[in-house]
């Protein structure tokens, strides 16, 4: 800050609005270069080839894309699932190295415990990291209120329905102060009103945590719904085609003239005519 | 059609046995050389058995005693079986090394019969309730070993990535996740362990040993005492069927959150 300062005769004002831009540029999330290839039947198979994507705090980033595209492969990279066999992960300018709390996934499978309650599945990852009972109890309890399931906090995953499993597995990774909430097709599972009602939570959620959110998906119009940002990808190999900021002001209602040519432009970059 | 449906259930499962005790009671009663007592002749010998005061012989009050030594030596080999087998379950499953080492031959030993051990463990161990004991162990060991393994084996992937994320480390994932995720599997392999280990204790009483349920039905087979054996086999499926009971209570309690089991 200093160096910029001196070398440059602006006045406070545009030093302002630089010390701003600066503290922006440092992405929570730096995908770069990264290529993952698989072996597969004595083949290499490229799934992601050369990927390069900046994700700022406090953005909603969907990537969209058909089956074998990638998305779900550099989903996994960023979660520490999978290493890259090129380019590297950064997180805060730092290497990403395996999985770790601050990147809370939601799997489309939910991935709960069977054996513990939607308190105690809330509360796993704090209490697996040592916190205080006291403090695990009252996380549990918080987080349990926020996603409305206090009348079934001491049920067990297998009395819940979809959308409900879903709402816990949101609320783990919020309960275990993630920064980054990647998300795997989360509602591909569930039926079209629960879609839209867990797609309306989770805006709500996002806006007041101020979360980071990177979430694949194959539905346009659930992407032009939730993102800032909605990342496309192609297949054969893997890669990005396209990178679309989304400026319709939420709720955003799908029959507006804006979103069906959102959905258009979109279609056709899927589609591979761009 | 007045029957309240809560009784509906026992009333249903005992018509069976009360009709099988009726034929059982005209086909014998009033015959002078039935070789099979009539019902009512084998309940005083229970009752002499158990509470004396009847017949006064060497069988008088002798059930508790008979009926104690073979639940200690059936839940001390079944208790010794899982002492060992779930560890070494556990580590089978998990450890690559120690599965190549030691699961070929375990899985080669497997098909020899208990029973076809006797003769050995009488070689080994004597005549008498330490070969007994033995077979109980012998007996339930396997099945709680193979259901062990087969539990931590089969946790479902995604369980290790969802604790993973959620900063479990690799140390601990074995408690937090791979224990409560195979214990519905653990808990099939002690429940078949504990009737197998039932039925080998009467196996393992029956050739040498003084005292046992096993002991007393044979050796009132050798004094023709058909009365004895009857009540010996009645107590053995009551004792049997109560120990099962408790084991399922247990285990629905600890597998509540299981669809399949709570």
């Amino acid at each position: 800050m200093v160096d910029v300062r001196s070398r440059s005769p602006a006045g406070p004002q545009d030093r302002g609005a630089e010390r701003e831009s600066n503290v922006q540029m440092l992405p929570i999330l730096d995908v770069k270069n990264v290529t993952k290839r698989f072996a597969f039947n004595n083949e290499t198979v490229t799934a992601l080839a050369e990927a390069n994507l900046r994700i700022e705090k406090g953005e909603f980033v969907c990537l969209i894309g058909p089956s074998g595209c990638g998305k779900s492969t550099l989903l996994r990279m960023v979660a520490g699932f999978e290493t890259a066999s090129e380019g590297e992960l950064l997180m805060w300018a730092k290497p990403v190295q395996g999985p770790g709390p601050d990147r809370g996934m939601v799997f489309q499978d939910y991935g709960l415990f069977p054996w513990l309650t939607v308190a105690k599945n809330i509360g796993f990852g704090p209490a697996a990291r040592g916190r205080p009972t006291k403090e695990v109890r009252e996380t549990q309890k918080r987080f349990v209120e926020m996603v409305g399931l206090t009348r079934f906090a001491d049920a067990f995953p297998h009395q819940l329905s979809g959308g409900m499993k879903q709402r816990v597995a949101i609320a783990r990774v919020l309960a275990n102060d993630a920064e980054v909430v990647l998300m795997d097709e989360p509602f591909g599972a569930l039926d079209a009103m629960t879609r839209e009602r867990l797609q309306a939570e989770l805006l709500e959620i996002w806006e007041r945590q101020k979360l980071t959110v990177l979430f694949v998906t194959h539905a346009i119009e659930e992407a032009i719904i939730l993102a800032d940002r909605v990342v496309v990808m192609s297949p054969g190999p893997g890669r990005i085609v396209a990178d679309e900021r989304i400026d319709i002001p939420r709720p955003r209602d799908p029959t507006s003239p804006e979103f069906n040519a959102l959905r258009r432009r979109l279609s056709s970059l899927l589609a591979g005519h761009h | 059609m007045t029957q309240q449906p809560a009784l509906r259930g026992p009333l249903l499962a005992a018509a069976f046995p009360l009709l099988a005790l009726v034929a059982w009671h005209f086909t014998t009663s009033g015959r002078a050389y039935s070789l099979i007592p009539p019902p009512y002749e084998v309940g005083l010998e229970l009752w002499d058995l158990a509470f004396g005061g009847i017949y006064d012989d060497a069988f008088s009050e002798t059930l508790v005693t008979h009926a104690l030594a073979s639940m200690s030596r059936a839940y001390g080999g079944f208790g010794l079986a899982a002492l060992v087998a779930l560890p070494l379950g556990m580590l089978i499953g998990r450890i690559e090394i120690i599965r190549a080492m030691l699961d070929p031959t375990l899985q080669l030993l497997r098909p020899v019969p208990v029973t076809a051990w006797l003769p050995l463990a009488m070689i080994v161990f004597g005549l008498g309730p330490r070969s007994a004991f033995f077979l109980v162990f012998l007996g339930a060991f396997y099945p709680i070993l193979i259901n062990t393994i087969f539990g931590v084996r089969s946790v479902e992937p995604r369980l290790f990535e969802a604790a993973a994320m959620l900063g479990v480390s690799p140390s601990a994932t074995f408690a937090k996740v791979v224990l409560p995720a195979s214990l519905p599997s653990i808990f099939t392999g002690l429940r078949l362990g504990l009737g197998l280990s039932w039925v080998v204790i009467v196996v393992g009483e029956m050739t040498g040993v003084q005292t046992g349920l096993g002991a007393i039905i044979m050796e009132a087979r050798q004094l023709s005492r058909t009365d004895i054996v009857i009540c010996g086999m009645a107590v053995i499926g009551v004792l049997g069927f109560a120990s099962d009971k408790l084991i399922m209570l247990i285990g629905q309690w600890l597998l509540r959150w299981s669809p399949q089991h709570g």
